[in-house]
């Protein structure tokens, strides 16, 4: 995916994401843009033009919906960080690389950098924020601090979330699965074995770090 | 005067305990606020404009459209920047723009005009011959008498090995929000050196010290690269106070992060070794040269930890148009340490020697750690079952998968540096701790109140730590080189003994002793050896009255005898690999790596372990993955983001053993030695030496990617061979 914040590209082939969206205005049926469900949605109704100016959105986050106004070209990220002061998923590489800004939308993993804010109308966004009840960890929160899970922490959200979405389809996980299963997050201080750690205390098997 | 040396070790109730991290249950929930997180009221947004050339001058900048349009509050071009101006690497910043939304500053970037006129530029230093008058060769050094050694020497091998420059890859990157109240600056930095800042910003904006707040609870990464107030944090604070003294948000894009906020400068040597048969190391002889962008890159200090009494060392510093260096997780260690047992390794390889006999040969090379070394690399041997796994360089057995070990060993200073506590003890028992430090995930905050709970008498959880803000907590130094742990320990000690001598004195009337027969155990003022003549530490403290005790204790750079015991410098330390490697593929599979490392006593062996596997895994990521990538032709980086620049995933860095040396009384009795550096340096000369036993030829540079793994089994005549 091309870079978007060089005024003087070098090259003038490349086209941004937030460019492209921001001079066509958002088309939601656009198969190119927001994914295969809009295209599952384009079968359906008409194409529905949003923007370019600000439009007013709602989003369900952790069970509660919540307004915006916000120009259709703002990811989901974004718009939680940035509009809504949910700060917990973290922009990082900000190209669906890093897994530092996962959230579960409809019971999936999302990279939430590269899911637009209008693409997430109508669905269950769940974020960190909304893991612990009452003020109590939850058992995988609880395991990634008796594991020592954390270093500087900026991952750790993102990885809460990718291990309470693999855990949730891979309820009793080998290593060799977990290894697969989240290998789409990344660390940069080196916290992998207190993760898997955290991840096989959750599933109540054998073979967390010692913790005495 | 109070004893400050730490307690025995059988009366310790907290240190050397395994306890989690304080602030690890915010960090897993998203509470954690990190200044990246943070939205003051009415805050604006910057970016900027950044040059796409590697060299150039800057002919005119104009900047009239982006001023005019809606919802830009600043434009500013940087200092420096102005026509006229030399750019010395791509991606450095040259206009600043501030709006109500970062897409607003995005747009308006795209609105500024800039006109360069392109000058030459050299953004790669592999091929010295290339290099012309970019390279400044520095005075050669020569010890011992190298020519002989060499004319003397029964076996003697040449190569040449590298490691490219990586980047710090801080996944929050670089920045801060400043604002400002009339001339009084905040700053919400994510920095490793939240005193030093204050320095940092007063003194080019031209405002008194005094005027200026540090605020961070939070950081998300530094490695070495996040000590200065940088051009854009001045910048920021420029362009917030043309917007009115609005509050600017500036934190940099991935690209920016990934190249223009540190790099850890690559090192590239011709080594020759000579040897006697029967495996003594006799002579050394090496061109190295490196780079860490416009300024050169200096020698890393070769051979390493082996100090061979013959050497001639020359040293060329290449300086290129890219991003300037900046410190990287133990400064040369890592280089020193991969070149160095490589060369070591290829000899070991050519006398037919198990490389583990051949160091244990040279150990004496090693001075006053030789024994050290030895212990270690025996248990090393032991976790990695090393001579079960040994064999003569190239796996002979049939198949594509070919496995082998490697190892290399390290050393690291690591004493504490110059810190102040102030604790304070208030009337109704209650504890806190003020210090001007930072905690960047190593458990700073736990270590503190660790110390401050032990030497109390009280739990961990009774003391109340305030850290990263500055000026309005003491002094304390910035987070690198592995000189943090020691320093704030130490200073926090001495803080609470010397709480204790005033708390004694207020309460030794009541008890009817003497203050010196008092001592302060599982929450209670006792006399000593006698809890049944006692108060709780609540009675205790209300002898205070109305006035809370607030204590200062020190660490100083150099501590004399009568500041007690606390810390020390210089460890040792050994890593062994264990790989698999796809000879078809070229792909490198780690299997086990294990750790052995001494930090003299340690605080709290649960984050103590987290620091060895965090160094162990990012040197996983430089041994297999990371690599800067510049195009020659346009000067530009290629891999300016994190899909190619990359690190290694939970699935990459196979299973993991760290063994704290812990085996001997002496390392506790040194006190505490930091920790962050040490297990950095050995894992490419571990990793590189176990590819080149698994496939039987030396991959001389890393990243040992598939692309290099499959050229140097070319090299050697290909997969039949």
């Amino acid at each position: 995916m091309p870079k978007r914040d060089q005024a003087e590209p070098p090259s003038k082939m490349e086209v941004s994401r937030r460019g492209f969206l921001k001079g066509a205005g958002a088309v939601l049926s656009s198969g190119i843009v927001a994914g295969a469900e809009a295209l599952e949605a384009a079968n359906n109704e008409t194409a529905k033009v949003i923007g370019p100016g600000k439009a007013p959105v709602t989003l369900k986050i952790n069970g509660v919906n919540k307004a915006l106004n916000i120009e259709p070209r703002l990811t989901l990220l974004d718009a939680l960080r940035n509009e809504l002061e949910i700060t917990g998923a973290k922009r990082v590489c900000d190209r669906t690389t890093c897994g530092a800004c996962t959230v579960i939308v409809n019971g999936k993993s999302v990279y939430s950098c590269s899911m637009l804010a209008i693409e997430a109308q109508g669905k269950d966004i769940q974020t960190v924020e909304g893991l612990s009840q009452s003020g109590k960890l939850h058992p995988l929160q609880q395991a990634f601090v008796d594991n020592d899970a954390q270093q500087c922490g900026y991952c750790t959200p993102g990885f809460v979330m990718a291990c309470k979405a693999f855990l949730d389809k891979t309820p009793n996980p080998s290593i060799e699965q977990v290894r697969k299963g989240l290998g789409g997050n990344l660390c940069r201080c080196g916290t992998y074995v207190g993760i898997t750690a955290a991840v096989l205390q959750t599933a109540k098997r054998k073979g967390g770090r010692a913790n005495a | 005067m109070p004893k400050y040396e730490w307690p025995e070790k059988s009366k310790r109730a907290i240190l050397g305990r395994r306890i989690s991290k304080l602030d690890s249950p915010d960090k897993v929930s998203g509470r954690a606020m990190y200044s990246s997180d943070i939205k003051r009221p009415g805050q604006l947004y910057a970016r900027f404009l950044r040059c796409p050339y590697a060299h150039a001058k800057v002919v005119s900048i104009d900047i009239s459209a982006a001023e005019k349009m809606p919802g830009v509050k600043a434009v500013k071009i940087c200092e420096k920047k102005g026509p006229g101006s030399e750019i010395l690497w791509a991606l450095d910043e040259v206009v600043g723009v501030v709006a109500v939304d970062e897409q607003t500053a995005e747009d308006a970037l795209r609105k500024i005009v800039v006109k360069y006129e392109k000058l030459p530029h050299l953004v790669n230093e592999r091929d010295l011959s290339k290099a012309g008058d970019h390279a400044k060769p520095a005075a050669e050094q020569v010890a011992g008498d190298p020519d002989k050694a060499f004319q003397e020497a029964e076996v003697v091998i040449e190569g040449e090995y590298g490691i490219p420059v990586i980047t710090h890859c801080c996944l929050e990157p670089h920045g801060q929000i400043v604002e400002w109240e009339g001339d009084n600056l905040t700053v919400h930095p994510s920095t490793q050196n939240v005193s030093g800042l204050v320095g940092q910003f007063a003194q080019p904006l031209q405002i008194p010290a005094s005027n200026v707040k540090i605020r961070m609870d939070h950081i998300g990464g530094g490695f070495g690269s996040k000590f200065a107030a940088d051009s854009w944090g001045i910048e920021s604070a420029h362009l917030s106070k043309q917007a009115g003294g609005k509050p600017v948000k500036t934190f940099l894009e991935r690209d920016a992060e990934l190249f223009v906020a540190g790099v850890r400068p690559s090192h590239f040597a011709r080594i020759k070794v000579g040897a006697k048969k029967d495996g003594t190391l006799t002579a050394w002889e090496h061109q190295s040269w490196s780079t860490g962008g416009p300024g050169g890159g200096g020698m890393a200090p070769l051979p390493y930890v082996l100090n061979i009494p013959n050497s001639r060392k020359k040293h060329s510093a290449v300086a290129t148009n890219t991003g300037p260096q900046r410190a990287w997780r133990a400064p040369n260690h890592p280089q020193a340490c991969w070149l160095s047992f490589a060369a070591f390794d290829d000899m070991a390889a050519k006398l037919n020697m198990d490389s583990f006999d051949f160091y244990l040969k040279n150990l004496n090379l090693a001075g006053e750690r030789a024994d050290l070394y030895r212990r270690e690399l025996q248990k090393a041997a032991e976790l990695m079952e090393w001579k079960k796994k040994w064999h003569p360089r190239g796996d002979s057995t049939a198949g594509h998968l070919k496995k082998g070990v490697g190892l290399g060993f390290h050393t690291w200073g690591g004493r504490g540096h110059a810190s102040e506590a102030r604790l304070k003890i208030y009337p109704d028992g209650s504890v806190a701790l003020d210090m001007g430090t930072q905690d960047l995930g190593t458990g700073t905050r736990t270590v503190l109140a660790m110390v401050a709970a032990e030497t109390l008498g009280l739990p961990v959880d009774a003391i109340r730590i305030n850290i990263g803000r500055a000026p309005d907590y003491p002094v304390s130094g910035p987070s690198g080189g592995s000189t943090t742990v020691g320093g704030v320990s130490a200073a926090t000690r001495r803080a609470g003994q010397n709480a204790l001598e005033e708390l004694f004195a207020k309460v030794a009337p009541a008890l009817a002793v003497e203050p010196s027969e008092l001592e302060a155990v599982g929450g209670k003022i006792q006399v000593k050896g006698n809890p049944a003549k006692s108060l709780s530490w609540k009675q205790a403290t209300a002898k205070l009255g109305v006035t809370p005790l607030v204590v200062a204790g020190k660490n100083v750079a150099a501590p004399s005898a009568a500041d007690g015991k606390l810390t020390d410098q210089g460890v040792g330390g050994v890593q062994m690999a264990d790989v698999t490697v796809d000879i078809e593929t070229g792909i490198v599979k780690m299997n086990k790596f294990v750790a052995v490392q001494d930090c003299g006593l340690i605080i709290n062996e649960k984050t103590a372990e987290s620091q060895v596997f965090g160094a162990m895994i990012m040197g996983v990521c430089f041994s297999l993955f990371e690599e800067r990538v510049m195009d020659d032709v346009t000067g530009r980086p290629l891999n300016a983001n994190m899909e190619f620049y990359k690190l290694a995933g939970i699935g990459d860095i196979g299973d993991l053993v760290v063994h704290m040396w812990m085996d001997d009384p002496e390392q506790d009795a040194r006190g505490v030695i930091g920790l962050g550096e040490p297990p950095a340096n050995s894992p490419a000369a571990a990793i590189g030496n176990a590819i080149a036993n698994a496939i039987g030829v030396r991959v001389p540079q890393a990243p040992f990617t598939p692309a290099r793994i499959l050229a140097a089994l070319e090299k050697k005549g290909g997969l039949s061979s």
